[in-house]
């Protein structure tokens, strides 16, 4: 992809962003953070590419302590996501 | 995406990507209401499971076995702290996440850096990282850096191991303008250089080092009460940092997570200033709290009548009501009363008061933080409301129920133009009936450190205790 594509993307998304973001309800923000903090750990895609390769051995390491950190975000933050969101429930009607 | 010989993994690769983007904005799309929440923080795990297997499908990975340990020790980890997690720590554990991204940004950055022929960015005519890249690669790894000190500094701030006061350093803009040239006139200067790993091999590590100082030094300064900002602020930061990143490895997942949670961050900034009437800068300018000082209010406050109320004459004065409206602050999640109050709630139901809760968008220490406490103790969250939408109704309430919450009510932000909290918008608790005050006692004034008009009117009574304490007497008292 040449750099004005994934400019494209980038900006793009970047509107995205702000409109989505803005339907959020006040209500769910802490839930957003977990949750915005998770999908931040895609960056675990990076830490992967340096961690499969062994042709440059601190590099790997790199990348490999790179991994735990971004799963300690991935599965820490979806989690925390989720337990937060179950608790938000309406009144029952008796 | 090079290791790809294929035509259709050429195709199939990117759009596999792009999917788990799309379901990433999904997953925050979801967060409009808390009825489809769930099911978008479910597409969000989708979305990263497709990230991570293309990834590991479309690599020579041979050495699997660690990564599955890596990925094995790291989920273990996130999951017990995501289940133990005391809710009242939600900005803490933001916080150290919000490191974490921070820091692996910079181990994949540097990693990047090491192995630039595994990422695809090396120049195989020159054998140099391509231009563009080294760009991307010091800005990624520059702004990841910031977002780990600086989160670092937030969590010690927030988990109390460190003074929630403003530490202010002599000449403190001076050197932070001054790094911060420094940090973008190196990230320049390696991007000029026709060969960098001959002329200057130490250069990104010397803009690593210098990011992590800035990242310290911009937030020693801000107290605890602008924390909601900085929080906001460095979860803006790490979409960012993901977004360098994705431009480095040209990966369309990467580059929209980046930019959502980047403008996610920033809005919530932005909200958050809005509700303190605060610029962005002066907050990350730092100070507050500490420049205002006593001055103003400081001797009078002590002299000023006040009337102070038991839990009885507190329960006895709600118990009469038609409509209660409960004003909660960081004072209730200090305290952990959320769920004292939420029987006290049930509790004047019962009586066939109306009960409703009312937030202000800064109350606590990061956004959103008193409904989550609130949906914790099981209150239902069409009884919560937010500031816009429950402020008429003070005016018609028989009581108002402030509980740990000081300077979002504090009617000075109104008249008083020499206030430092002058123009926030606040809770106009002062037109409820009468208004009942927890506080633990008349000494502390709010982190703003302004003394509250609402103490001393004739229809408050100021209930002094820990907030817990003092609401669990007030069931008591109900409850015969």
């Amino acid at each position: 992809m040449d750099f004005i594509s994934i400019l494209s993307i980038f900006v793009m998304a970047c509107f995205v962003g702000y409109y989505v973001v803005w339907s959020v309800t006040p209500a769910l923000h802490t839930p957003l953070m977990a949750v915005t903090n998770a999908i931040s750990s895609v960056i675990i895609v990076g830490a992967l590419v340096a961690a499969a390769e062994s042709v440059a051995p601190t590099a790997k390491w790199l990348g490999l302590i790179a991994v735990v950190f971004a799963s300690i975000n991935i599965f820490g933050g979806f989690a925390v996501t989720e337990r937060m969101l179950a608790m938000y429930k309406k009144k029952e009607r008796k | 995406m090079e290791h790809a010989a294929a035509s259709s993994a050429d195709f199939w690769v990117p759009f596999a990507y792009l999917v788990a983007g799309v379901l990433f904005i999904l997953a925050l799309r979801g967060l409009s209401s808390p009825a489809t929440s769930r099911r978008g923080n479910r597409m969000g795990m989708v979305g990263m499971a497709i990230a991570v297997a293309t990834t590991l499908f479309t690599h020579d990975v041979v050495s699997l076995p660690e990564i599955l340990g890596a990925v094995a020790v790291g989920g273990v980890i996130g999951f017990i702290t995501a289940r133990r997690i005391a809710m009242t720590d939600m900005p803490q554990l933001v916080a150290a996440f919000h490191s974490l991204v921070g820091l692996a940004a910079v181990l994949v950055g540097a990693a990047a850096y090491l192995n630039p022929a595994a990422f695809g960015i090396l120049d195989t005519l020159t054998n140099e990282i391509h231009n563009a890249s080294r760009i991307e690669l010091g800005l990624g790894v520059a702004i990841g850096a910031i977002t780990f000190s600086g989160s670092v500094i937030a969590f010690l701030k927030l988990n109390g191991n460190m003074s929630g006061k403003p530490i202010l350093l002599p000449a403190r803009h001076v050197i932070n303008l001054g790094t911060l040239v420094a940090i973008l006139g190196l990230i320049a200067w390696y991007f000029l250089l026709p060969a960098p790993s001959v002329a200057a091999p130490w250069l990104i590590w010397v803009v690593i080092g210098l990011s992590f100082a800035i990242g310290f030094l911009l937030i020693i300064p801000i107290g605890g009460a602008d924390m909601p900002v900085v929080v906001s602020m460095l979860n803006s930061y790490s979409g960012w940092a993901a977004a360098a990143m994705g431009f480095t490895l040209h990966n369309t997942a990467m580059i929209i997570t980046g930019a959502l949670v980047g403008s996610s961050g920033a809005i919530l900034s932005y909200i958050m200033c809005k509700a303190m009437n605060r610029g962005f800068l002066s907050v990350i300018a730092g100070g507050f709290g500490a420049d205002a000082g006593p001055a103003g209010g400081g001797e009078a406050k002590e002299q000023r009548p006040w009337k102070r109320g038991s839990a009885e004459d507190a329960a006895f004065l709600m118990k009469q009501a038609d409509s209660v409206i409960i004003v909660p602050g960081y004072g209730m999640a200090v305290s952990q009363a959320q769920h004292a109050l939420r029987e006290m709630g049930d509790l004047l139901k019962k009586e066939g008061v109306s009960v409703k809760y009312a937030i202000h968008p800064v109350a606590g220490r990061m956004p959103g933080h008193m409904n989550v406490l609130l949906a914790e103790a099981n209150v239902s969250y069409d009884e919560v409301f937010e500031l816009e939408d429950i402020n008429s109704e003070f005016g018609q309430a028989d009581v108002a129920f402030v509980i740990g919450a000081n300077d979002v009510t504090n009617p000075a932000a109104k008249t008083d133009k020499s206030s430092p909290i002058y123009g926030m918008p606040i809770l106009d608790v002062a037109n409820a009936k009468s208004v009942l005050f927890v506080k633990r006692s008349m000494g502390g004034v709010g982190y703003a450190g302004v003394d509250n008009d609402v103490f001393y009117m004739d229809n408050t009574m100021m209930l002094l205790a820990d907030a817990k304490k003092m609401v669990e007497d007030i069931v008591k008292s109900l409850a015969h």
